[in-house]
């Protein structure tokens, strides 16, 4: 059918992509190359200006992170005037997409946080999001395999009402490009190419070359860095947005180093389809890493299953009814026992008088989660791993997104981190344009690097804690575990933090 | 802040003991900085500029007792020319010894687009504000202040008296097609009112520190403003606090300026140049002032006047 075609045409783009993107398997993405060169064609020749492809911003990778960027500058008065290139070899950008409603759920989803969705508000892309298939979750519960502890969240613990809304990757991205191209005096090019060099310190060929000055005489003075495509196409830039992923090409070209490590362990993700509605998060932590069970919508969950490599490879490939089995099982009594449910009784009596240290959620019992009855969406596996660039910015460079940073999924921050960058770039952008500043002038781009750095580090260090603690099974740590469940569960500032920095409310863990 | 600063020049319009004024008192209440706080390297850019500028014509003009003065300063000037041409080059180093100056820039910017869209009435959520304004950049050294006015639509002119800061200028500004349009002048002030020149705003930053006769100075700027146009002056205040920040800390302490680029005595306070910009037929209605925060590394407008000051003020109808 339509699918199997398109999943080979993008089986063959996507040996050039990485499998962090988005948008791998989009069903209506049964577009043919050719249509999409011509929409090009077409969009480049009204998005031509006269400087033979100049462009104020050029975005590397127009993935989630690099559209949403897009969006939020179309969407300010002081930048819906600059000139962008979008440069992403993805032919399904180049046509705005029809996802049916009657669709199975693809099982790349990410859970947007509250924070993300204001943004998205924001910029006018949640509209779209909202047509599509979404769901609201305001109930998690957390616990792993020891059965010494758990814990539940509710919304309503912070007094509100979601915690996070759980939207498939095609959703977001073709949200974001729907909202992008509503708004027609945006200028945008899409370049349907792939990066292959920059430099950086070049000069516009449509200026006067009266002059030569020489590097010892003028500091930074590149104006434009130039981009060559692998379609042989040139275009200028004053400012390069590397949302290219995490092993980002523009990151590589740039020279930026970055620290990290790989972790021992896999990602399996799946769509699965239940009997009944899901509407909470569940989330166990098991020896070889957690299994995570997320409401898709419509009686589907996705399942973001770490495990190690053998393990994983050996759950994809196995038949689906015996990885249905085993998804139950990790979810229920494998591994280990159910925790207790809590003994509301003795510890109501010794925090009655204090009102307020009693959350909602504390009172709830501990719950088994939906059984899975069938799988509905092929098992992928990935690598995980930790990624930290040392610099988010060089001359004329800046990276956002992936590119910047990768994190561990277990608490479904990392796009969120990226979307985070998305704006907070887009408002330093258009700060430095209202005192007319150089848009790619490293100090400016330093503002940026100032504002993000610090939080994506402190997020990608406690969520790398977590890992290494759930991944040892000694009796003491255990022990620890349990108490640092029960501890979030009845000690209510402690949860209301959790739960505002996990939400992207609260910058900092602690203290805010 | 608008009401604030306009209530703050009336009180120094009116209240004229040069010594005391009650702004002080209320301007500490705002300071939380030591002698750390160094401002003052904002001067950095067009010291020796002016002084060359004014003198001469000064000495060609008038021949009143002024020459002590005048040829003492011409002959310093000499010398700091010659330093300052020195580090011509390093203009457009942002790390290099323009660093707080580049810091400092963003901050001076954004109270100039407040004040003239304002007073031009111009939409300040525009990208290109300044569009169809022709602004002059007196002292503009190496264009660290013309660039982004150019950037912002207008239609810029820099003068500047020293001839390498012109050719650095120009340079770079060759390097972005929006900023190519600056017209940079190697010319003084008294020159271009000879040319009976007029612009929408003069623009004059940590210029009149370095001028030999202040008052001539504003008149020469005054006679450059169209009736109705805008005039913005930024310097240093003549206070011990000033005297700790400017002169002690950044020259002798922390270096941030060579030894002896500002004399104490030339500084203005604050009603001292309302009054010779009122004199020159300028209207002062806004003054800020810049404040270092040693913390951050960053700067920021404020009401504290006491070191750092900026002044927007309107051409009066004749």
């Amino acid at each position: 059918m339509n699918r199997a075609i398109v999943r080979k045409v993008v089986t063959i783009v996507h040996t050039l992509k990485f499998p962090k993107k988005a948008f791998t398997n989009d069903a209506a993405a049964g577009v043919s190359s050719a249509d999409s060169v011509q929409f090009n064609n077409e969009e480049h020749k009204l998005g031509m200006t006269t400087n033979m492809d100049e462009y104020d911003v050029a975005i590397v990778g127009g993935g989630m992170v690099g559209m949403a960027l897009a969006c939020a500058l179309s969407n300010m008065p002081l930048t819906k005037h600059l000139n962008i290139a979008i440069i992403d070899s993805n032919p399904a950008l180049g046509r705005r997409d029809c996802i049916k409603k009657d669709d199975l759920p693809d099982a790349r989803v990410s859970t947007v946080t509250p924070a993300t969705i204001s943004f998205f508000k924001d910029v006018g892309a949640w509209e779209y999001v909202q047509q599509h298939r979404h769901a609201y979750f305001d109930k998690m519960q957390v616990w792993d395999y020891t059965g010494l502890g758990y814990t539940t969240y509710n919304a309503r613990d912070v007094g509100k009402e979601i915690l996070g809304c759980v939207v498939e990757n095609k959703v977001l991205h073709s949200s974001l490009l729907s909202c992008l191209e509503q708004n027609a005096e945006f200028q945008k090019t899409i370049y349907p190419s792939r990066l292959s060099s920059m430099t950086l310190e070049s000069r516009s060929p449509s200026t006067e070359t009266g002059f030569s000055p020489s590097a010892t005489t003028l500091h930074n003075c590149g104006c434009l860095a130039k981009l060559d495509l692998s379609d042989g196409k040139s275009l200028y830039a004053k400012l390069v947005v590397g949302a290219d992923g995490g092993k980002s090409r523009v990151r590589e070209l740039a020279g930026i180093k970055t620290t990290g490590w790989s972790y021992p362990q896999n990602a399996v993700i799946c769509t699965v389809e239940h009997d009944v509605e899901n509407k909470c998060a569940w989330q166990r932590f098991l020896p070889s890493g957690p299994i995570a069970l997320l409401p898709v919508g419509d009686k589907y969950s996705n399942i973001v299953w770490t495990m190690k490599p053998k393990e994983s490879s050996e759950h994809k490939s196995m038949n689906a009814d015996d990885f249905v089995k085993a998804v139950n099982k990790a979810l229920d009594y494998g591994y280990g026992p159910h925790p207790q449910s809590s003994f509301v009784g003795n510890y109501g009596d010794r925090f009655s008088w204090f009102p307020a240290a009693m959350t909602p959620s504390a009172n709830e019992h501990f719950e088994v989660p939906p059984k899975a009855v069938k799988v509905a969406s092929e098992r992928m596996a990935f690598p995980l791993s930790l990624m930290h660039a040392n610099d988010y910015a060089s001359n004329r460079v800046v990276l956002i997104g992936d590119a910047a940073h990768t994190v561990h999924p277990l608490a479904g921050q990392g796009v969120n981190l990226g979307f985070g960058d998305a704006f907070s770039l887009s408002k330093v952008i258009s700060d430095g344009i209202a005192v007319g500043s150089d848009i790619g002038e490293v100090s400016l781009l330093k503002k940026y690097e100032a504002e993000r750095k610090p939080a994506n580090i402190m997020m990608t260090a406690i969520l790398d804690g977590f890992q290494k603690a759930y991944s040892l099974d000694l009796g003491p740590l255990n022990i620890l575990r349990a108490a640092a469940f029960h501890g979030a569960q009845y000690i209510a500032p402690v949860k209301r933090n959790i739960i505002a920095y996990a939400s992207g409310e609260q910058k900092w863990p602690l203290f805010s | 802040m608008a009401p604030k600063s306009l209530k703050l020049c009336r009180a120094l319009c009116c209240n004229f003991p040069l010594s005391r004024f009650s702004i002080s008192k209320s301007s500490h209440i705002l300071q939380l900085r030591s002698y750390a706080d160094v401002p003052q390297s904002a001067s950095v850019e067009p010291f020796p500029v002016p002084a060359p500028e004014i003198s001469p014509a000064k000495i060609n003009d008038r021949n009143d007792g002024n020459t002590g003065r005048t040829s003492v300063s011409s002959s310093l000037n000499e010398v700091e020319l010659a330093k300052f041409s020195a580090i011509a080059e390093t203009w457009w180093d942002s790390e290099g010894p323009f660093k707080p100056l580049h810091a400092l820039n963003p901050t001076r910017l954004s109270f100039i687009r407040s004040t003239l869209c304002r007073h031009f009435r111009k939409d300040p959520y525009c990208a290109r504000p300044f569009e169809g304004l022709k602004i002059v950049d007196v002292g503009c050294g190496g264009g660290i202040l013309s660039e982004p006015l150019a950037r912002m639509g207008a239609s810029v002119t820099g003068i500047d008296a020293v001839e390498k800061n012109i050719k650095i200028a120009q340079l770079h500004a060759e390097l972005d097609s929006v900023t190519s349009s600056i017209n940079y002048c190697c010319t003084t002030a008294e020159k271009l009112v000879e040319e009976q020149r007029k612009f929408d705003a003069v623009i004059a930053l940590e210029v009149i520190e370095h001028v030999a006769d202040p008052a001539e100075f504003c008149k020469s700027l005054a006679a450059l403003t169209v009736t109705d146009g805008a005039t913005v002056i930024s310097t240093v205040n003549r206070s011990m606090r000033s005297y700790a920040t400017a002169i002690i800390a950044a020259e002798y302490l922390l270096h941030w300026l060579p030894k002896g680029t500002h004399q104490w005595s030339s500084f203005l306070a604050p009603e001292e140049l309302v009054l010779i910009l009122e004199r020159a037929s300028i209207s002062v209605q806004e003054i800020a002032g810049f404040v270092y925060n040693p913390l951050t590394g960053k700067w920021a407008l404020s009401d504290d006047i006491s070191v750092n000051f900026i002044a927007f003020g309107s051409k009066n109808g004749q």
